[in-house]
């Protein structure tokens, strides 16, 4: 059956359960019975919860496990018809997928291979059948099994709650397993990645150019991963948006918290969001069709030679996508400040500027630090600015008019469009991925911290 | 006596006045910036709305058509109508002769104009036999050239000036129609970019969105009724509450290696869907709906709770007949300016394989697509010069998007606090 069939079925069939289990005690309930313990509709979810989990069950357990019993059984196919053991691997096998599900053309592939596919269609029928009855068979077991549990002394509600109780639980822990998944899957091609390139190549290493040959034999297949262009990269980015931001920013939020009328706050915060709201592609064409050529015209106009991807162009038009970033946050941190130390300070007779400088920023200060930590992890995390307006050579500069490259940058490049799975190439991106991952999570830990260890001095 | 020196306190009001002015310049600074970027985009992408189309009289002759009788839509569809047009062309420039000349001449027409022929045909088969006159779509070049995109002279013109003249008499001639593009609202991709239309992507943005929303919703309340009325203030609940203020701040990259590395290669789900994209774009979202379903379920009046425990709800019914459709309002604000922020990504999206070229419109997630950001960057990418409007146009609409989706957010949200009051 197709998986929308299978949707259909699970749905009469859960739906069926409910009702079932909801009319064995209305029913008698109505012809004057004895009064339930739980109401109707409880018996009926307890029901309905017995047919549906162990027909997900089933789904999930037949999708987790199908591929590792199909794959050795294809692979083994191609075994016997006498391809060389060397060939036989786990991209063979996609190969071979591919070419069933028709994604790839079957014209141009040789008879072992087409055995292979004829196998894995076969196979995929099998497992399809065997699929349908166990899901039917788990879900009408389950109906039967909750229909004989449920009855008027039974504690249905007890019992969904329960269950309710666990779901929520569960669901408040995807954001653990998220995390999880991600150290894992990330550390785990990190380390196959570390097979091939030594550790202190990757983090010492002055040159980064992960071109891989195509084919094996070809003269030149090594790639050198020195990824310390690409950290200078970043900073030398991050910097210039900070250059940028952080005046802006601050600024701002001083002029919106301190000094202007709320009729004008209400008008020019709104605004300010609006340039937080805008996606960052967008940022990324306005830097790649506006900002980067205007550099270059500027530059030679003081006869400076500027890249047509210059770190400047990328930086710049960060900077302003940071802008609100750092303004609301400061605006807070600023507006968190008690009014008895303002007003302590106008009282003797300081100006609202002195006021602010001598007194609410120094006490604003370690939530200000906090904001621009994590404005520096959102700058250096930020993707498609760099993607579309910084280059792809890794040059080692700190010329802001020179094209640079990034973390981001590399992983997207590399990972975008078709790419083999085992190659260093592909697996540096994971290397990067898990700098970069940690490099934000610590920032990020020591901002919040800040900002909390702040915001108890005052609360 | 308190002594005030004249000067310096001369000197206090500048500093005074120039702080002021440091605040207000940033705020014009951000203010200007944000004008040049949305004139840029409008001003280069407004043209993308309207397509330039050739007036062509085309004699319909069903055997240089290659078609015969009878003429169902299957048969139409086998016709080849390069040549029956290109002699309408020519009959409009009977002194155009060479065939060199005549090559650069049938570079006015699109592509387009014989998927448009056949259009007609299927729509009126009666019409074989006759002549007509049909407005084609001209190429990409003539196209930007009469919208004033194209320079005539210096090195960056494209077309001859022999192709240039053509098109001047055929502007002067009253041929050159410049309509309305429905085709660039409602259809997919195109290498042509005259041809090219957003409709696939905004298909694929709504279904990976769909997946989104259907994930991170119910997932997101539970996480937050979890952690405001049930959780005790143990140690998981605190690194549960750590974990979730980390991932919010996680960068959209991560979540694509993510997905590449678990729902793709690991699970093997299919590569470029929506559905995988939904998936990931759910994952970023949760962080979202989860905080603000957490502060809105926190500013539920304890009388309401207090009330329905006293009138003998199980703590269970409490949470999802009284507290739950009391937060909902600001639960729903927050998931609304979630799904706005998934609009927009794009890296995860790149990561996970949506960006293959797909010339129709997907009807289901697990169809291959492109999501909106994604094909903004794909024509921002490409080197001709017809998609720089294709681009703008593409971002008009996706912040039309997000201006009415922040819109709903901000009138649900003063909707309820007017009932609060």
């Amino acid at each position: 059956m197709t998986f929308p069939q299978l949707t259909v079925l699970f749905f009469i069939l859960v739906a069926t359960s409910g009702v079932l289990g909801w009319r064995r005690i209305r029913v008698p309930h109505v012809a004057g019975g004895p009064r339930p313990r739980s109401r109707a509709v409880y018996h009926g979810v307890y029901n309905a919860l017995w047919c549906a989990l162990p027909m997900l069950l089933v789904v999930f357990a037949w999708l987790a496990v199908e591929p590792w019993i199909i794959q050795p059984l294809v692979l083994n196919e191609l075994a016997l018809s006498g391809v060389d053991p060397q060939q036989i691997n786990a991209f063979r096998f996609l190969e071979i997928r591919n070419i069933a599900e028709g994604v790839l053309p079957s014209e141009f592939v040789e008879q072992p291979v087409l055995h292979a596919v004829e196998r894995y269609q076969e196979l995929r029928r099998v497992s399809g059948f065997s699929l349908t009855l166990l899901f039917i068979s788990a879900g009408v077991a389950g109906l039967f099994l909750g229909y004989r549990r449920i009855g008027h002394l039974f504690p249905a509600r007890e019992k969904v709650e329960l269950f309710v109780r666990g779901f929520l639980l569960v669901s408040s822990s995807i954001a653990i397993l998220t995390t999880i998944s991600i150290v894992l899957a990330l550390a785990f091609e990190t380390l196959r990645f570390f097979q091939h390139v030594p550790l202190s190549e990757f983090l010492f290493g002055l040159k980064w150019s992960p071109q891989i040959a195509i084919r094996a034999d070809q003269v030149g297949s090594s790639g050198a991963f020195g990824a310390v262009p690409l950290f200078t990269g970043t900073l030398l980015i991050a910097f210039i948006a900070m250059v940028v931001a952080v005046p802006v920013g601050l600024f701002s939020a001083i002029y919106l918290a301190e000094y202007a009328r709320p009729a004008v706050r209400h008008v020019l915060k709104p605004l300010l969001e609006i340039l937080a709201g805008i996606p960052t592609v967008v940022y990324g064409f306005f830097a790649a069709l506006t900002v980067a050529p205007m550099i270059v015209e500027l530059g030679a106009g003081i006869g400076l030679e500027a890249s047509s991807e210059s770190a400047l162009a990328a930086g710049l038009v960060m900077g302003i996508m940071i802008i609100p970033f750092i303004s609301s946050l400061s605006d807070d941190v600023i507006n968190a400040v008690p009014y008895s130390l303002r007003d302590g300070s106008l009282a003797m007779g300081a100006t609202r500027s002195e006021t602010i400088r001598k007194v609410i920023l120094p006490a604003a200060l370690p939530g200000i630090a906090g904001a621009l930590l994590l404005a520096v992890s959102r700058a250096i995390g930020e993707t498609m600015i760099v993607v579309m307006a910084a280059g792809l050579a890794a040059n080692l500069t700190a010329n802001p008019l020179e094209s640079v490259t990034t973390v981001t940058t590399q992983i997207v490049t590399i990972l975008v469009g078709d790419q083999e799975f085992d190659s260093p190439k592909t697996l540096a991106a994971f290397a990067l991925g898990l700098t970069l991952f940690f490099v934000t999570l610590t920032l990020n830990f020591i901002a919040l911290h800040i900002v909390r260890h702040y915001r108890e001095q005052y609360d | 006596m308190l002594q005030l020196d004249p000067k310096k306190l001369r000197k206090r009001a500048w500093a005074e006045r120039r702080f002021r002015l440091y605040g207000i310049m940033a705020l014009i600074f951000a203010g200007s910036v944000l004008m040049l970027l949305v004139s840029t985009i409008v001003s280069s992408g407004h043209s993308a709305f309207f397509t330039t189309e050739l007036d062509l009289e085309i004699e319909l002759d069903p055997e240089t058509m290659g078609i015969s009788a009878p003429y169902t839509k299957d048969s139409l569809m086998q016709g080849s109508y390069y040549t029956t047009i290109k002699k309408g062309l020519y009959r409009l420039f009977p002194e155009v002769t060479g065939r060199g000349e005549r090559r650069e001449l049938v570079k006015i027409l699109s592509p387009g104009a014989e998927l448009e022929l056949r259009k007609y045909l299927i729509e009126n088969p009666g019409a074989i036999g006759k002549r007509i006159t049909l407005e084609v779509p001209v190429s990409s070049d003539f196209d930007q050239l009469y919208k004033g995109n194209l320079p005539r002279t210096g090195k960056h013109t494209r077309l001859s000036q022999a192709q240039m003249a053509w098109f001047d008499t055929l502007v002067a001639d009253g041929r050159i129609r410049y309509n309305f593009n429905p085709g660039f609202l409602l259809g997919a991709d195109s290498r042509y970019p005259e041809l090219a239309g957003i409709g696939g992507a905004v298909a694929g943005s709504f279904h990976a969105l769909l997946v989104c929303f259907l994930l991170s919703f119910p997932l997101g309340i539970a996480a937050a009724v979890y952690l405001e009325e049930f959780a005790r203030d143990t140690r998981l609940t605190r690194i549960i509450e750590a974990n979730i203020n980390n991932l919010a701040a996680v960068p959209s990259v991560i979540f694509g290696l993510l997905g590449l590395a678990v729902m793709l290669n690991f699970f093997g789900l299919p590569r470029g869907t929506p559905l995988v994209g939904g998936m990931v774009l759910a994952l970023m979202t949760l962080p979202t709906i989860i905080i603000s379903c957490r502060s809105s379920l926190r500013a539920v009046s304890p009388g309401i709770r207090q009330g329905a425990l006293a009138m003998g709800a199980s703590p269970i019914q409490v949470t999802f007949h009284q507290v739950l459709p009391a937060a909902m309002p600001g639960t729903l604000t927050g998931t609304i300016i979630g799904l706005a922020q998934a609009l927009g990504e794009t890296a995860p999206l790149l990561m996970i394989g949506m960006v293959a070229f797909i010339a129709n419109v997907p009807a289901t997630p697990l169809d291959s697509a492109a999501a909106l950001p994604v094909q903004i960057y794909l024509w921002a990418e490409s080197a001709e010069r017809g998609f720089v409007e294709k681009t703008a146009a593409a971002i008009m609409v996706i912040m039309t998007f997000l201006i009415l989706m922040n819109l709903i957010a901000v009138i649900i949200r003063s909707k309820t606090q007017t009932k609060v009051e």
